[in-house]
């Protein structure tokens, strides 16, 4: 919050009347409505007005890129090599982990977790990977680990490289910053088929669909970590006459390393999450396992996998933040305590490793998982989820007929029947306000591309939809994160499930969801707020813990109640992480639109589908896609603006 | 000095102990079969010609995972090919034989714009392979609870009457019909506006959300009016009636915009690349003979969908009780 000084009024009377920022939004919207009420209907563009000039060029774009993939010289030696070295890549380091069999894999990552780690790591590794066994899935989660390994290493050469060079480069991170933001508000469904048209359907453009999202972490990090470095210990170098390479090498990179590891856990998070998201462009693994249970309704199969991909997530997790802790203890205390026998443990791990990993090359018993009950929790959840539709029903289906009648139905109209200038003209005057002129060029730009290709009234409709997912997250996030905010105990419990909200692939809960809210928007739009909400809770838990014990006590001590001190003090004090909370949540949402075309929720999303299944369709899906991600940059834009505080008037 | 031999004799015991472990564990012998990706299996098969690999492409409803399922098995354990599974929509597989990535599609469902384009031609990259066995019926259905208490409900016409009834939120004050992957075979957007319904199409995105919403309607006692198939497996479960819409004539769905008739009956056909057909791989006599009925087809797509059988189980399960069936398909491969 900007500080208000007394001289920041010298010379000046407040102005008789001021208006704050939030009220000239209501002021837009009265207008808004008022006008929608007058001209329903007039001007209002259904899709292929005014016309689908763009969309066929794009259809025709991608028939001759089909045509053409092998003639072309762009594709012949560019595309096609990528794609053909990214395929071969995928069944070596698959073949690698089939061949040590299921002793090799576990003793290998135990023994690793110890070195890097500790021994706490260690056994929750072996646990962890014995669980996949467990679950019946072990063939499908090497398939997962060889395309995350995959995915893992290549982003780490190419973001360790770039992240060096942006560290070291004040112009190239000027360059790279808002690549990187775009990058990671790019709705990761959307691009997909785009992927596919490029490097055609597998393993490799799973990885290259990966290394797209897991990059910029590594990046960002590692820039972040390289600049942290103290001028003083640079210069002290500099003047003992080292070169900048010795700089780098000796001084900086040891120094970042922990950032970096960081950066490494990020990555590896985010890489994990995509990769099971590719099934739906044919990566192996335990995601095509969710997604063809779920393409069977069936909801145990596809959490019994959701599961392990939860317990992957954690390990590899806990390993690499323990891989940070540990390069940090090391670099300060100067030496490893207990050196000859950490030694001798390590020793011990690789000689069990060895003999793990020659039974499982040589013996079927060590080799493959005996498949004793397939997929064991499948059967108590189906169970569990039967019993809930069946006797939920009526609640949450008059649940979703009311929001759908009374909220959703009434705000897409207002954004489709308006005329559609009247549109541009509100979201224009409400980028002025919340997020300042150049913002609002943005939007005018975006809304008008979408215009331009055709999409007008799909745009609307995932816009509005997009808007009230995002209200109902920021609404029970907030009260959510507050609350966990606030007490200890709950977030400890609450931590685990967010982290795996954030991991599980969201088409596990769409069965039960189709079952209880049936077909359409509201589906969508719940499916999309659970995935939102993780993000939007732990942002909130952090805005919270920010505010200063001190102010707390203070407020406590002059007599303010529990919902007083929430209200006036935790909630006003948090509101920049509310703001980002609200951009997360908006990302998220939008993100989950190509989903949601998948239950029946029309709109963009839907248009990516259908362009993904018929090729004479190719053209819409590819310019609904581009839609997507301009509607993600325009709020992007307008949200992070909007949570800038303002330094003139301090009125919010 | 002594912390050096602790660890040393430490060490040594350790080696000691995984000799011993190693020496005890013993077990079957782990052929050249665990070290193959699980799609793409090499086991030995028998005197047969060289089979190589062959892609075949899996379209995204479980009646054709069903011929998946078997195909492969019988291609895998008979003849010994590679078989690879590409998980692709029916416009994705044409466009596939052209790239080489699919060699054989094993249901396809009419698509006579595919055929044009890619049969039809002067250099054809697919041929035609002969049918399936099985016959597929596109339809308009409702719950059969609905044809019970609404009687005439079945008939076209009586549609408007009714159409209050299938209002949802989606449908916009108009009746909902429901469809379900984009990628499926439909006239319904020009059926309901050449046949003058008060009716909305919401595209469902997939089969499994057809299937649900049959499902609720069924327990439930909701109203539904949608668009179904057979074979399907479903349909062992929850019963339908087929809605009457003005009966197919040839020719009356060649203009996709004044489409006012029913679906044809379509007998489902093998379409392969023609690089597979003269391949000259045992696989493609295989492929040709492959036939069977909605029966069979329905009964592997139940172990799938309702037991949860993986691929390979299910396909087992049915190979070992149908020979009958499936023998006649090795005919001129050179296995038995």
């Amino acid at each position: 919050m900007a500080a208000v000084s007394p001289t920041d009024f010298r010379g000046r009377g407040l102005p008789a009347w001021q208006p704050k920022r939030w009220s000239w939004v209501v002021i837009i919207f009265a207008v808004w409505i008022f006008g929608y009420l007058v001209l329903q209907g007039h001007n209002a563009l259904v899709d292929g007005q005014p016309s689908t000039a763009v969309q066929d060029w794009f259809t025709k774009l991608t028939a001759s890129i089909t045509a053409n993939r092998n003639t072309n010289p762009l594709f012949v030696y560019g595309f096609n090599y990528i794609g053909n070295a990214l395929d071969s890549l995928f069944p070596w380091i698959q073949s690698a982990l089939t061949n040590i069999g299921w002793t090799g894999v576990t003793a290998v990552f135990g023994a690793v977790a110890l070195a890097f780690g500790n021994w706490r790591v260690s056994i929750l590794a072996v646990l962890g990977f014995l669980s996949f066994g467990v679950l019946g899935v072990w063939a499908d989660a090497m398939d997962t680990l060889a395309l995350t390994i995959a995915a893992v290493v290549l982003s780490v050469i190419v973001g360790l490289a770039l992240g060096v060079w942006a560290g070291m480069s004040d112009r190239f991170s000027r360059i790279v910053t808002p690549v990187l933001d775009f990058m990671q508000i790019l709705p990761s469904f959307a691009y997909l088929p785009l992927i596919t048209l490029f490097f055609l359907i597998g393993p490799g453009s799973s990885i290259i669909a990966t290394m797209i999202y897991a990059v910029p972490p590594v990046i960002r990090l590692t820039s972040a970590g390289i600049r942290e470095v103290s001028e003083t210990t640079v210069e002290a170098a500099t003047s003992l006459g080292s070169t900048r390479a010795q700089r780098l090498r000796q001084v900086q990179l040891p120094m970042a390393k922990k950032t970096i590891v960081l950066g490494i856990n990020q990555t590896m998070m985010a890489a994990l999450s995509m990769v099971t998201i590719c099934a739906l462009i044919g990566a192996p693994g335990l995601g095509e396992t969710v997604l063809a249970a779920v393409e069977k309704l069936n909801v145990g199969v596809a959490f019994n996998a959701g599961f392990a991909i939860v317990i992957m997530a954690i390990v590899l997790d806990r390993m690499t933040t323990a891989a940070s802790e540990r390069t940090e203890k090391a670099r300060r205390s100067g030496s490893v305590a207990h050196a000859g026998r950490r030694r001798a443990t390590l020793i011990g791990a690789v000689v069990v490793a060895a003999v793990a990993c020659y039974e499982g090359a040589n013996y079927v018993w060590a080799n493959q998982f005996s498949d004793g009950a397939a997929h064991p929790i499948s059967g108590p959840v189906n169970t569990l989820s039967n019993w809930v539709e069946l006797h939920l029903y009526t609640v949450t289906s008059w649940i979703s007929n009311t929001t759908t009648y009374r909220v959703i139905n009434p705000l897409e109209n207002l954004f489709e029947q308006s005329p559609w200038w009247l549109v541009i003209i509100a979201m224009v005057a409400l980028s002025i306000v919340l997020a300042g002129a150049r913002v609002a060029i943005t939007t005018a730009l975006c809304l008008g591309v979408i215009i331009w290709f055709g999409l007008w009234n799909s745009a609307m409709h995932t816009l509005a939809s997009v808007l009230v997912g995002s209200l109902i997250v920021m609404v029970f996030g907030t009260a959510l994160g507050v609350w966990a905010g606030r007490n200890r105990r709950l977030e400890t419990m609450l931590r685990p499930l967010l982290d795996a909200g954030q991991v599980m692939p969201a088409f596990v809960f769409l069965p039960p969801c189709l079952g209880l809210f049936g077909v359409g928007t509201f589906t969508g739009i719940v499916a999309a707020v659970v995935y939102a909400m993780p993000a939007v809770v732990k942002v909130v838990i952090e805005g919270i813990h920010g505010v200063s014990p001190t102010t707390i006590e203070a407020a406590q001590s002059s007599g303010s109640s529990t919902w007083q001190i929430i209200s006036k003090v935790q909630l006003p004090m948090a509101r920049p992480q509310l703001l980002l909370a609200f951009n997360q949540g908006v990302i998220y949402v939008l993100a989950m639109v190509v989903v949601g075309g998948l239950v029946g929720s029309q709109g963009l999303g839907l248009a990516v589908v259908t362009g993904f299944a018929q090729s004479q369709l190719a053209g819409l899906g590819l310019a609904a896609g581009i839609a997507i991600v301009l509607l993600g940059v325009m709020l992007d834009r307008i949200t992070q603006g909007a949570g800038k505080a303002r330094r003139t008037s301090g009125a919010s | 000095m002594t912390k050096n031999r602790r660890t040393r004799v430490r060490v040594l015991a350790l080696l000691v102990a995984a000799a011993l472990a190693v020496a005890a564990c013993g077990g079957a012998k782990v052929g050249a079969s665990s070290s193959s990706p699980p799609a793409a299996t090499g086991s030995a098969g028998s005197s047969a010609k060289p089979c190589g690999t062959v892609n075949i492409a899996v379209n995204p409803w479980v009646g054709y995972e069903a011929d998946f399922a078997v195909v492969a098995y019988l291609l895998r354990t008979k003849l010994g090919c590679t078989v690879v599974q590409k998980n692709l929509t029916e416009q994705v597989s044409w466009q596939g034989f052209a790239s080489g990535q699919v060699d054989v599609v094993l249901e396809n469902w009419g698509h006579p714009e595919l055929v044009a384009k890619y049969i039809k031609i002067a250099t054809p990259v697919a041929e035609d392979f002969g049918q399936t066995g099985n016959k597929g019926i596109i339809g308009w259905y409702v719950p059969a609870w609905m044809a019970t208490q609404y009687p005439d409900i079945t008939d076209y016409k009586n549609l408007n009457k009714y159409a209050n009834l299938f209002k949802t939120a989606e449908s916009g004050g108009k009746g909902q019909l429901l469809d379900g992957d984009p990628s499926y075979v439909t006239n319904d957007v020009a059926l309901v506006k050449n046949l003058n319904l008060n009716y909305k199409v919401v595209v469902g995105g997939s089969e499994a959300t057809l299937i649900k919403s049959l499902e609720t309607a069924t327990t439930q006692k909701k109203p539904l009016l949608f668009y179904f198939y057979e074979p399907q497996w479903a349909l062992a479960n929850l019963k339908v009636a087929r809605i009457t819409l003005p009966p197919y004539t040839t020719g009356c769905d060649t203009n996709p915009a004044k489409v006012a008739c029913d679906y044809p009956p379509y007998d489902l056909n093998k379409v392969v690349s023609v690089k597979f057909a003269n391949s000259g791989s045992p696989a493609v006599q295989f492929i040709k003979n492959f036939n069977w009925t909605n029966d069979n087809q329905n009964q592997v797509a139940e172990y799938i969908a309702n037991e949860n059988m993986k691929d390979d189980a299910a396909a087992q399960k049915w190979v070992a009780a149908n020979q009958s069936v499936w023998l006649p398909w090795l005919a001129g491969t050179g296995a038995s």
